[in-house]
């Protein structure tokens, strides 16, 4: 066995090539003294980072992409968190159907789950913006969270919520003193997925944003304006490096107490 | 002393179509070491679970110490557990694992401490109060468990094959440990265990439990020397069983002609009927006599040893009695299988040592 497989290293190296150096880019331009993304480079600025302070838009999109990733996030950790306990501790008459349900808009493209949204709600005659936004990102964020629950709650010992209520706690009591601590890692985790899936979700936004622009629609909009490109590459690259370091929080948060050290977690966080 | 402190009338429980527990009565002593015994699936945990409040019963009713608890949730009763994998909260220390159950007794904080040192000290566990669950041996964990339910002081505590995770030396030093301690605070332990040898080194009574029924409650040497049916004899201890039919009764006692070995006559505790071809003769292997030479006991049988086994206080012999296709258990504790030529022997039953039971 001391032969090594080359081949599967070299498809390993394409493979994360392919993934990856495409999003390079984007940094890399983002520091360029130039208009175009184009090679050679012409010189290094910081220039595209400090025009970001100046666009009142941005702050504007900025700010409306926080609101609806918080609302999102924790309205639809809360629903996945009731669900994935329900489905992971009882048996019941259809079971599966609501699985199904509720993982629905993970399957379904996310353009049809837009302009039904948008049908509807013109039809109910509201007004367009980050309320219909929020509830479609509610939709598309809860089958996510509830798949990230359901691997944390999975691992749980059951008879510790049973000790409690023999120690005289109530089912909330047991929830409060017993479950929450112990589910907490797997909560923030799916928290922060759900919030940077809202985040960067754009056709949601596209179809029901109306004038209020998320970060993604603002960046579309710069788009088409050659001029205004530079600063977007710099706030891409922002973005991309703050949803790596979330996204590997969640990873991190997801495992952690789930093998030996699981006394330890509940007092770190 | 109440001789009725844990009332179980006619408790049933079902799932779908399994009867987990079926039609149950019986009724525990205030004080006593209780012990709920049976092979896996017998019921014995989900009776225990009844107790707890973790399951309601399909039918019947729970009684403790007078009051009515069959519909009480588990944190209304005045009964605590210590479960089978411990349970231990691990996101909290010792300590505070010992305190949770405090909280809502409206105790004083001077109070709190009394009573946490206390039983810190009962189960032997001081200095450990700042470890977590993942820090601790298995025994430890078990006396935290113990410590944790023993604090809030209930009228009756509930215990779920707590030694079934500890090794063999750990688990005997535990029985002995738990026997003192239930003597000593004399709280009414309910213990549930499969393992037989258990049940009968520490309760005062046992339950052996089989398909959701009562099989036999008595007192563990009961047990043992009479037990009341096949069942029972065949999962306490060791025993050979013999076919066999009864002829005619003679006061206390019956006569039956043993297949193969003749006409005997044996005590009948169990009034069994005349002319019943359904029964059989129970013999306890220890309870019979191997020897070189034959023996004026009332039954000498010759016999061909087939195998050994040396288990160091003993010696178990698998023999094979002439004429009979049998092959029996004797054990002894003065013969080694260096003891016999051409594996020759003898083997002696006192009548007296004979069960007669009836089959189902």
């Amino acid at each position: 066995m001391n032969e090594k497989n080359n081949s599967l290293l070299v498809y390993t190296l394409i493979y994360f090539g392919f993934l990856y150096i495409p999003v390079l880019f984007l940094p890399i331009f983002s520091f360029n003294d130039a208009n175009y993304m184009s090679f050679p480079l012409a010189g290094f600025t910081t220039d595209h980072y400090e025009e970001m302070w100046s666009k009142r838009n941005l702050h504007k999109a900025l700010w409306a992409s926080v609101k609806v990733g918080v609302v999102a996030s924790v309205v639809s950790t809360a629903i996945a968190l009731l669900a994935a306990k329900a489905f992971v501790r009882y048996k019941f008459r259809g079971q599966n159907v609501s699985y199904g349900a509720i993982m629905m808009p993970f399957l379904i493209p996310e353009i049809i789950l837009a302009v039904s949204i948008l049908i509807i709600w013109i039809n109910l005659g509201f007004p367009l913006g980050l309320v219909p936004v929020t509830i479609g990102h509610i939709l598309f964020c809860t089958p996510f969270a509830m798949l990230i629950l359901i691997a944390r709650i999975e691992g749980f010992d059951f008879s510790l919520e049973e000790a409690s209520r023999d120690l005289g706690e109530n089912a909330w009591g047991t929830f409060y003193r017993v479950s929450l601590p112990l589910y907490l890692p797997g909560i923030i985790a799916a928290l922060l997925l759900s919030f940077i899936i809202s985040f960067d979700e754009f056709i949601l936004a596209f179809f029901l944003s109306g004038s209020d622009a998320t970060l993604p629609m603002y960046m579309w909009n710069q788009m088409r304006f050659v001029k205004k490109l530079p600063h977007v590459l710099a706030l891409g690259a922002v973005i991309i490096v703050f949803t790596t370091f979330i996204v590997l929080l969640a990873f991190w948060l997801r495992n952690v107490g789930q093998g030996k050290e699981k006394q330890d977690i509940a007092i770190k966080l | 002393m109440n001789e009725n402190f844990i009332q179980i009338n006619g408790i049933s429980k079902h799932f779908g179509n399994v009867k987990a527990v079926d039609d149950v009565s019986f009724s525990i002593k205030e004080g006593e070491f209780f012990s709920l015994l049976g092979p896996s699936g017998c019921g014995k945990t989900t009776l225990l679970r009844l107790l707890a409040g973790f399951e309601y019963p399909t039918n019947g009713n729970l009684l403790i110490d007078g009051s009515d608890i069959t519909a009480l949730p588990p944190d209304k009763r005045p009964t605590n557990m210590v479960f089978q994998n411990y349970a231990i909260f691990p996101h909290i220390n010792v300590e505070q694992n010992i305190k949770f159950g405090l909280r809502k007794l409206g105790l004083t904080d001077d109070e709190i401490k009394k009573r946490v040192d206390d039983v810190l000290a009962l189960v032997k566990l001081e200095g450990y109060e700042e470890r977590f669950s993942g820090q601790l041996s298995g025994g430890q964990r078990q006396r935290v468990a113990l410590a944790r339910a023993l604090v809030r002081q209930p009228k009756v505590l509930l215990l779920d094959e707590p030694l079934g995770a500890l090794d063999k030396k750990l688990r005997d030093e535990m029985q002995l440990e738990l026997r003192t301690l239930q003597k000593e605070i004399g709280i009414t332990f309910v213990f549930v265990t499969h393992d037989q040898q258990e049940a009968i080194s520490m309760s005062d009574r046992v339950a052996v439990m089989s398909e959701g029924k009562i099989q036999q409650l008595s007192a563990p040497n009961e047990l043992y020397k009479n037990p009341e049916n096949i069942f029972v004899s065949d999962f306490i201890g060791e025993t050979n069983f013999l076919k066999a039919s009864t002829r005619s009764k003679d006061g206390d006692h019956i006569n039956v002609a043993i297949e193969d070995l003749g006409d005997f006559k044996v005590k009948n505790n169990l009034n069994i009927p005349e002319n019943s071809s359904d029964v059989v003769c129970s013999v306890r292997p220890e309870s019979m006599m191997i020897s070189r030479d034959k023996s004026d006991w009332d039954i000498c049988l010759e016999a061909k040893i087939n195998q050994t086994s040396y288990l160091g206080e003993m010696t178990r012999f698998y023999v094979e009695v002439s004429g009979i296709n049998k092959v029996i258990t004797v054990s002894s504790q003065h013969f080694d299988n260096q003891s016999f030529e051409n594996n020759t022997c003898f083997i002696s039953i006192s009548l007296e040592d004979i069960s007669l039971l009836q089959k189902k």
